[in-house]
């Protein structure tokens, strides 16, 4: 590695990069922070106190948006990668199929359409399908979504990956899909896991698509926090924010030592 | 064990790809490339070539890139299927199986080793697939490792060893599958260049041994000479040439391949009619604009055209300030020509001069440092002759 | 034939899976905005009319198709709160994508010229926010901005302000929620293209005599230009969607279209007319769309 040196960064380089960091982080540390204020008064410091916590570990519809919030997550990620991963290889593998052009597009498209759109249209057709509104429309909303995020991160790895290691396995005596099982895929694995990261936490975080495709009685956690934010400021959120927060940054660390598990020495780990 | 590999027998059974017919005859060689054609959208990459190759040969594929040279091997290897034309291994056609239905193995350019697996996993990957035993698998990787030379790194992943230990184990897994031809993309350019010159001798070493056809595609003609038995001239999708590496040179089959392999001079000229008076001796008479008249020995195919080229390479041409001394051997050097040194450069074992002939032309010679303290050195701005034999040169139709 | 042609027949079982997924849940969905987007609202349930019956036959059909009607668009362009609506989204989103850029840019910038052992650090240090809870990080930002929140605090104490000041429910907040929001998304692209470039040709520019600013003018920012198109699209695009952030930190007067959306859609239940409103949104994002596909196909060919 060639590093150029560090004397090279001007005083303005670093002061961007420092500012730049700094507003990008500094909000959460401070919700973090606020969290365990024992304060009723959200601003006002009263001491260090788990209190909120436990408010929300009794509040029964908390609870169970949650608990909806991590079933959706984990099946709609779960979907959504193995789909994706179909996608990218189809992609970067396949010479032109008919309708190649309309499939890249449908991939990529959603990740740029504003989510209302992309919301409303799936829940007219729920509507059409005559289908209940609960788990599953919320699922397979937020599969469509995150599979294109799956593919993109996918597709990346596969393009960077070298064609002639595919095709020194069938040299070697493996039929193309042999070849893809033995060679491709543990190559790739730490992408796929990455995508299925990545997919998670999209899905543990929107509002928009879950507002319109979730039915009456099966909110999910971001939809409560937000009507909870709408009304103002309470402590008991912030509790909640971080709990969240916890849980994807325990999600990051146990992916990212998974891939440098399966990853070959000095290959970065880099989710995206 | 050199000679266990050497005796022993073709792919065993587990390894031979689907029933292949056996030979029909005996004068069938190893591999038949008949009148195959490859095209990229409308560019013609290999264009209606035909090559035999027989059975132990080192054969080389040389040519500047972009001429069909690693197409065709691709299409050998089943990466890339032909157009049009046949591919006969054994008589049997193998144009249009796919890579791993071939017994044919080949050690890619930059190695394409799995970076997941160790060096032993890597050669192994081909046994495996082959469905052979697992004791059988450890003794011929053993046996692999031995061969290039590896042992104790076989637990190694592939981005722990040098190029050159890379080099090895990309030639072990190609072979450890015992193909009945090994196909060798550029093998030595990822090397610097002290290490491809012993790893050379260890190429030819190691085929010389095992006896399998090796088929290396290369850009370096000193690497296609050292190594080759013969080599195949690629321009353009079709072969220039294929000779061995001293034909190749002394008598290049077109004025393309004379200048592509090695440096020679080359000057355009017309056939004269017969000479009465020198009847006796076999040559031809060439009146050139640039070098006057030049006698050239009788090539053994006759010479259709009288609008010819001749060429001699620049060692053939020699330099002394008087002309070749009459009572020498050199009395048939009959072609003289002068002119003033206008640059030398010492190269070391040699040292080449440029000579600006009085036509205005210039001519290359190249001439051996034989003694440490060279007294006959020319400098620039030295009036010399030049002078060389008929049988240094000869004359090129294209 | 050629080598990816080995490849064609798993590839193209492995389409298939995906493929019919987006078909059905991607692009027949817009079929059903287009249909609802002419029907006629009702008090009904499901809210719209006429509601295709296939159980009666092709007379109810054809009677459908007649019942079908352009006032829901009619109305779009006659109602000032819509068009109001739609150019308001537009500035939004181009002044984000300005201030984003102006913020972004130096951030990628000095990002591609730390040493290269740093620079994943610093990559991962960007993604990060972008993994963590967006919903999470505009309420980090009310936390902050609300009357007597940090922000006016610490303004109060230094004494640059005499009394709190409102910033809660203003364009400036809603501002400063998108930037947050977006910055990763251009930082990246223009990180990829800065951090791709060769060092040697600022330096050489440098070596012909160029002074700094000169340097970077005349080389080093036109070559980043594919990745400042593609980071300003990657905001500019969705932030024209945008609903959250609007609805949380900006005030009540003017709306964005993804808030009409919203609310002719859950509060006057009046689903033909939101549709309306995503088809003639979609329609505006066609030109953008494309050019961000174009880019995105583009950057996958190169990395092949």
């Amino acid at each position: 590695m060639t590093g150029r040196p560090l004397s090279r960064l001007s005083r303005f380089n670093v002061a961007s990069l420092a500012l730049g960091l700094a507003f990008l982080y500094l909000p959460i540390v401070i919700l973090v922070i606020y969290s365990f204020n024992a304060s009723r008064l959200v601003t006002v410091w009263g001491g260090w106190s788990l209190r909120w916590y436990s408010e929300f570990f009794n509040d029964r519809a908390m609870l169970d948006a949650a608990w909806m919030s991590l079933r959706v997550a984990a099946v709609s990620a779960t979907l959504a990668t193995g789909l994706g991963t179909l996608a990218a290889v189809a992609l970067s593998r396949g010479e032109r199929f008919k309708g190649r052009t309309l499939f890249s597009g449908m991939l990529y498209a959603p990740l740029v359409m504003p989510e209302v759109i992309t919301g409303l249209s799936l829940l007219l057709l729920f509507v059409a399908l005559n289908a209940e509104r609960g788990f599953w429309t919320v699922t397979i909303a937020h599969t469509t979504l995150t599979m294109c995020f799956v593919t993109v991160v996918v597709q990346s790895r596969l393009g960077k990956l070298d064609r002639s290691l595919e095709e020194a396995a069938m040299d070697l005596g493996c039929d193309p899909l042999r070849a893809f099982v033995s060679v491709t895929l543990p190559l790739i694995l730490p992408s796929i896991v990455a995508g299925w990261m990545l997919a998670f936490t999209l899905s543990l975080d929107d509002v928009v698509i879950a507002s319109f495709t979730t039915g009456p009685g099966s909110a999910t956690l971001p939809i409560r926090i937000y009507s909870e934010v709408r009304l103002g400021v309470k402590p008991q959120i912030n509790a909640i924010c971080t709990l969240v927060l916890a849980l994807i940054a325990v999600v990051i660390v146990a992916a990212s030592l998974a891939t440098k598990l399966t990853s070959t020495r000095g290959e970065s780990a880099a989710p995206l | 064990m050199a000679e266990e590999l050497a005796t022993s027998e073709p792919p065993s059974e587990p390894l031979a790809a689907p029933a292949r017919p056996a030979p029909v005859a005996d004068d069938i060689p190893l591999l038949r490339i008949d009148a195959v054609v490859k095209q990229f959208g409308g560019f013609r990459a290999v264009d209606r070539l035909s090559l035999d190759i027989g059975a132990g040969e080192f054969f080389a594929l040389l040519g500047p890139s972009g001429c069909g040279k690693t197409t065709l091997l691709r299409m050998l290897a089943g990466f890339e299927t032909p157009d049009e034309g046949q591919i006969l291994l054994d008589g049997w056609d193998i144009g249009k199986l796919l890579p791993h239905e071939r017994p044919v193995n080949m050690m890619f350019q930059n190695y394409a080793l799995f970076p997941h697996l160790s060096v032993r996993d890597n050669i192994a990957f081909g046994l495996k697939r082959a469905g052979m035993a697992a004791s059988d698998i450890v003794a011929r990787v053993a046996e692999m490792v031995a061969l290039v030379k590896l042992d104790g790194l076989e637990k190694r992943k592939p981005d722990q060893l040098s190029g050159g230990q890379k080099q090895r184990v990309a030639l072990a897994r190609a072979l450890a599958r015992r193909p009945r031809i090994l196909l060798l993309d550029e093998p030595l350019a990822a090397l610097d260049k002290k290490l491809r010159e012993s790893t050379q001798a260890e190429l030819m070493a190691l085929q010389r041994r095992l006896g399998t056809t090796f088929i290396v595609v290369t850009h370096d003609q000193d690497e296609a000479m050292t190594m080759a038995d013969r080599i195949g001239v690629m321009d353009k999708g079709r072969l220039e040439q294929v000779a061995t590496p001293r034909q190749l040179y002394e008598a290049p089959a077109s004025r393309w391949v004379a200048e592509f392999v090695g440096d020679i001079n080359l000057f355009e000229g017309q056939i004269e009619p017969r000479d009465s008076r020198l009847a006796m001796a076999p040559r031809l008479t060439v009146t050139t604009r640039d070098a006057g008249t030049v006698y050239v020995a009788e090539p053994r195919q006759p010479v259709t055209r009288t609008s010819v080229c001749v060429a001699i390479r620049p060692e053939k041409v020699k330099l002394s300030r008087y002309g070749p001394a009459p009572n020498t051997d050199n009395a048939q050097a009959i072609n003289r020509l002068e002119g003033v040194v206008t640059d030398v450069s010492y190269l070391g074992g040699t040292t080449t001069y440029r000579v600006k002939l009085d036509s205005g032309a210039v001519l290359r010679s190249s001439m051996a440092n034989t003694a440490r303290i060279d007294i006959d050195a020319y400098s620039p701005t030295h009036r010399v002759v030049a002078w060389f034999t008929p049988d240094d040169c000869l004359v090129l139709e294209q | 034939m050629s080598a990816r042609r080995i490849f064609a027949g798993p590839v193209r079982l492995a389409a298939i899976a995906p493929y019919l997924w987006m078909a059905l849940f991607f692009l027949v969905p817009f079929g059903f905005v287009l249909k609802i987007s002419l029907s006629q609202t009702a008090v009904a349930q499901p809210p719209y009319l006429p509601v295709f019956d296939l159980t009666e036959g092709l007379a109810a059909i054809k009677a459908a198709f007649a019942a079908f009607s352009l006032d829901n668009y009619r109305l779009l362009v006659s109602d000032n709160l819509y068009v109001l609506s739609y150019l308001r989204s537009f500035v939004v989103a181009a002044v984000s994508t300005s201030i984003l850029l102006l913020i972004g840019y130096p951030v990628a910038y000095a990002m591609a010229r730390l040493p290269q052992r740093w620079q994943g650090i610093a990559m991962m240090l960007v993604i990060v926010p972008f993994w963590t809870s967006f919903l999470i990080r505009i309420y980090a930002w009310i936390n902050i901005l609300q009357h007597d929140g940090l922000l006016n605090q610490i303004l109060l104490a230094l004494h640059i302000v005499p009394a709190p000041v409102v910033w809660l429910s203003t364009d400036t907040a809603m501002y400063i929620g998108i930037v947050y929001s977006y910055l990763p998304f251009m930082i990246l692209p223009l990180y990829a293209t800065l951090a791709k470039m060769d060092p040697a040709l600022p330096e050489a520019a440098s070596d012909l005599g160029a002074s700094p600013q000169a340097t970077f003018w005349l080389v080093t920012f036109p070559l980043s230009l594919p990745g400042v198109g593609a980071g300003c699209l990657l905001c500019f695009i969705p932030i024209l969607g945008e609903f959250v952030i609007p609805d949380l930190l900006a005030g009540s007067d003017s709306m964005m279209i993804g808030q009409t959306l919203w609310l002719e859609f859950f509060t006057n239940k009046d689903w033909p007319v939101a549709s309306a409103v995503a088809v003639v949104l979609l329609v505006l994002l066609v030109a953008p769309l494309a050019l961000y596909d174009r880019l995105q196909r583009r950057q996958l060919e190169a990395a092949r």
